[in-house]
């Protein structure tokens, strides 16, 4: 056997990897034998790399030298909600300067939750000769110069996708710099600029780019000329539009109407600010085939939101704001029963009372309605023990559950009962389970429960439960699959970790920030898995000022291979075996 | 001692803001910063200036000013810190990561300090969300600021001796969206929602309630606040003013630092450099005027238009130096040079 795995030539086992396109996949190859070890890592020619400080570019780029697609993650996730300040980290400029010189045929870069600067984009706009797409997920640090850096070199760009990213809007003079004789654009998402581009710019290069099938405008293009752009685009096959409201004019209606049903292939929509009731109706033509409808910034009521979604038959993809209210809910598990993902996002989170009737009872109808719901992202203010139970047995192919009740620690508002057994009913069911968002006043006893059953969960989101290091320590020695846990406001602390500690290292990462985890545990942890960075956040001061016992604001513990990093701001300290000693 | 009077650009008021700081200082429990001088320090009570809360200072790492007194009231998250710490500081043996280029946060050499603003909440009346230890880089982006430009505030500035440029960067409070409305205590980065959402919503709901009491909804409107020669820029929330006159006081407060900064030599003065005179000049001689950006991309002159109008059409805002601003806003020019 072994003689004749070595007698096959490296072409044909090559030939055979160049199939294999998954991560895990690609690994397990990898693990064979030294020869396809080297093989694969010579043909491996996309990288995913889940926290940009596991590994270092030297490291990515020693091992897999042809590489042409790279996607790294920077900063946790409760980074979204504020919890990490700002200067942490997730620096992109070290990899693009790296990959500059050793991956000068690389086309395709994805970044999340990544700290990009202008000088970045400037140096990817001139060392990539082949560059295609680039994909900034929420992230920030550059500017529209920069922008126009890209549009203006990249002269085989196929994809610029800037979603929900922070972007310093110095004009939208940017999109100009495409020169007149770029035709490639497959993909552009610009929803989260501010300013407004050249309408005339735009509509040329929406015109001369035959291959363009994505489109998010920003809320600054008018309703007015939509219809333009939409003309010049029949063959979209996904649009964001502008700020959906205007004067409600009968021409300006009409071509845009006709606009819509030109769009033979449109599947996805998104956009609709500010959206008025009255060119809702422009849409119903291509309603029957939508499969991803994005409403969730458009503050139109329940009535015309049921309405609509009425006749969305074929609709996988549902984000909606909480306007579309029980009622609206209904109507979906009603009409739309090819629903795979439904979010639900608060039109006012920060309102004492409710202002919609939106309550459990939707969540629980959609998942009667909709067998092939799985994937769900729900904000209310009530829940219940029953409700939980009935979508988990109605639904137990859910993979992504992730609820949150406005008020923290909101018990079963019928019972008064924390809502363990509810949530229990979940992780019991749903055995496919891989992301969980818990909400509500919950005790031990729910991580018990996920200790005990949720064997597939890969990220669990925590905050607000829990009365011990119990419930901690049932997560951490339960949860076969976990990658990533992110905990807020929790009162859990040293013991659990403790004991926990080599689950860490099977992990992505570890979030806690809020709970009571003490500086020497975090001290202690640092020392004696050499393969984790132990990183303690906290604005009071150094924590070696404080005593030993005193609990650390913030927690981030990952996984590494790349030893502590040196980019960090003044707040934040690795725990290692050298700081312990400098911070004692 | 004569107490300047204000660069009234907006024509709303009279009075001197630093008189109104030094009412608050006088009134406030707490005002406690107290300084390097046993001078100053006596000098709280007083109506006079009280320059040197707001001086800049070079602070070392791991230094902390030695008179600086606890505050009551000061906590963060939520929480009683010690209240020992009002600033905090490097480690010394930290060293940032060189050859990689970085926004500006990161451009500040950590052994030569870096900003930080003390926010310190005297009052503690309508004090719901405690005291905020705040860097202008961002770096305490998730604390509560609860409504701090309301309230009184003393701020004290470490600098960087390199002040920084670099473009394409934000350093705003920025990605702090997370606010307080007096209504309700708020707690950090909950309900989890994203920064981009809440922005987007907070200026539909603007819209839509008009009539309303305003606490209700994502009760924030935050925009960019830039200023000509500062090196970054802030971000306020519009909707925790309720006049135009809230709004330019708290700009003023927090701009301060940069029009003191420009006294003296080398960017920031010394420990006793700065003077009365010294302050009068810039205030006048500066001539800023406070402008903004609408929603059809227009600078337009604060201060004309309703309250609500204007944080209805308001996207950003620039404080602008008056010999840009000529045919901004001429009345406004003309009363800087009639006070001079």
């Amino acid at each position: 056997m072994l003689r004749m795995a070595s007698s096959f030539p490296e072409e044909v086992l090559e030939h055979v990897f160049s199939f294999i396109y998954d991560d895990k996949d690609r690994n397990a190859i990898s693990m064979v034998c030294k020869s396809w070890y080297e093989i694969e890592r010579w043909c491996r020619r996309r990288i995913f790399v889940g926290n940009c400080y596991a590994v270092s570019p030297p490291m990515v780029i020693r091992r897999f030298p042809e590489v042409r697609s790279v996607e790294l993650k920077g900063k946790p996730h409760f980074a979204d909600f504020n919890l990490v300040p700002e200067g942490w980290g997730g620096y992109v400029y070290p990899w693009i300067a790296a990959m500059a010189t050793a991956y000068p045929w690389l086309e395709e870069i994805r970044l999340k939750r990544m700290v990009v600067t202008d000088e970045a984009l400037e140096l990817i706009a001139k060392s990539f000769k082949n560059f295609k797409v680039l994909v900034l997920s929420s992230c920030e640090g550059f500017s529209t110069d920069g922008l126009a850096a890209i549009a203006a070199n990249c002269r085989n760009l196929k994809e610029l996708d800037l979603r929900e990213s922070e972007v310093d809007d110095l004009s939208g003079h940017w999109l100009s710099h495409f020169p007149d004789s770029y035709t490639s654009l497959v993909s552009l998402n610009i929803s989260c600029l501010g300013s407004e581009v050249s309408f005339s710019a735009l509509e040329r290069l929406v015109g001369r780019c035959p291959n363009l099938r994505t489109l998010r405008l920003n809320r600054a293009v008018p309703l007015d000329r939509l219809a333009n752009i939409l003309c010049r685009a029949p063959q979209l096959v996904e649009l964001g539009t502008g700020t959906y409201s205007a004067e409600l004019q009968p021409d300006v209606f009409s071509s845009l109407a006709g606009a819509f049903s030109g769009c033979k292939e449109l599947r996805s929509l998104s956009g609709f600010w500010d959206a008025v009731p009255g060119y809702l109706p422009a849409i119903y033509p291509i309603c029957p085939s939508l499969t991803s409808l994005n409403l969730s910034y458009a503050t139109i009521q329940s009535t015309d939101l049921t309405k609509l979604v009425s006749q969305c038959q074929s609709l996988q993809r549902l984000w909606v704001l909480d306007y579309i209210e029980d009622i609206g809910l209904e109507a979906l598990a009603a009409f739309c029963k090819d629903l795979r993902e439904l979010r639900v996002f608060p039109s006012e989170p920060f309102a004492q009372e409710p202002n919609v009737s939106l309550t459990e009872q939707g969540l629980v109808s959609v998942s009667e309605g909709c067998p092939k719901l799985h994937s769900v992202l729900y904000f209310c203010r009530q829940m219940t023990n029953d409700a939980l139970a009935t979508i988990a047995r109605n639904r137990p192919n859910m993979t992504r559950f992730r609820l949150c009740i406005i008020e923290p620690r909101a018990p079963d508002y019928i019972t008064l009962q924390p809502l363990d057994d509810g949530f229990g009913a979940i992780v019991e069911h749903c055995k496919d389970l891989q992301r969980l968002s818990m909400a509500g006043l919950l005790t031990d006893r729910v991580f018990e429960h996920i200790g005990n059953h949720a064997k597939k969960l890969e990220m669990l989101s925590v905050a607000f439960a829990g009365d011990s290091d119990l419930g901690l320590h049932h997560v951490l020695s339960g949860c076969e699959n976990l990658r990533k846990l992110e905990i807020r406001d929790c009162p859990f602390g040293d013991k659990a970790l403790l004991v926990n500690a080599a689950k860490l290292e099977t992990m992505r990462s570890l979030w806690m920030s809020s709970c009571s985890v003490s500086f020497g545990a975090c001290k202690l942890l640092g020392q004696k898995i050499p393969r984790l960075n132990v990183e303690v956040m906290d604005e009071r001061g150094p924590p070696g000022s404080r005593p030993e016992s005193c609990p650390v604001e913030k927690l981030y513990i990952y996984r590494t291979v790349a030893g502590p990093r040196f980019d960090m701001p003044g707040f934040v300290w690795t725990m290692d075996e050298d700081s312990a000693l400098r911070l004692s | 001692m004569s107490i300047p009077q204000e660069h009234d650009y907006i024509g709303l008021s009279e009075s001197s803001p630093m008189e109104r700081i030094s009412d608050k200082l006088s009134s406030s429990s707490s005002s406690s910063s107290a300084l390097s001088t046993e001078e100053n320090s006596n000098k709280n009570k007083t109506s006079s200036l009280n320059l040197k809360e707001t001086e800049l200072r070079l602070g070392l790492p791991g230094s902390q000013s030695p008179e600086r007194k606890p505050l009551p009231g000061v906590s963060l998250f939520g929480k009683d810190i010690d209240t020992n710490t009002n600033g905090y500081s490097l480690s010394p043996s930290k060293n940032l990561v060189s050859g990689a280029k970085r926004g500006f946060s990161d451009a500040i050499d950590a052994s030569s300090g870096k900003w930080v603003f003390s926010v310190n909440n005297g009052s503690d009346a309508d004090l719901n969300t405690g005291a905020v230890l705040f860097s202008p880089r961002g770096d305490n982006g998730n604390t509560q600021k609860s409504s701090v430009s309301k309230k009184e505030v003393v701020g004290v500035i470490t600098q960087s001796s390199k002040p920084v440029q670099e473009k394409g960067s934000q350093v705003s409070g920025a990605n702090e969206n997370n606010n307080a409305p007096a209504a309700k205590a708020q707690v950090v980065g909950w309900p989890p929602i994203r920064s981009f959402r809440k922005n987007t919503m907070a200026s539909n709901l603007t819209k839509i309630n008009e009539d309303a009491e305003g606490k209700s909804g994502f009760g924030c409107l935050y925009v960019k606040v830039s200023m000509d020669g500062a090196p970054y820029l802030r971000k306020v929330d519009l909707k925790t003013y309720s006049n135009y006159v809230e709004l330019s006081s708290a700009l003023e407060k927090m701009f301060s630092c940069f029009t003191i900064g420009q006294c003296g030599s080398h960017g920031f003065p010394g420990r006793d450099g700065l003077s009365e005179t010294c302050l009068k000049d810039l205030l006048h001689g500066s001539e800023y005027v406070l402008t903004y950006e609408d929603k059809d991309g227009d600078w337009m002159l604060v201060g004309d238009v309703p309250w609500e109008m204007f944080t209805d059409s308001c996207r950003r805002l620039r404080i602008m130096k008056g010999s840009e601003a000529i045919g901004l806003a001429p009345r406004a020019m003309e009363k800087c040079k009639n006070r001079n």
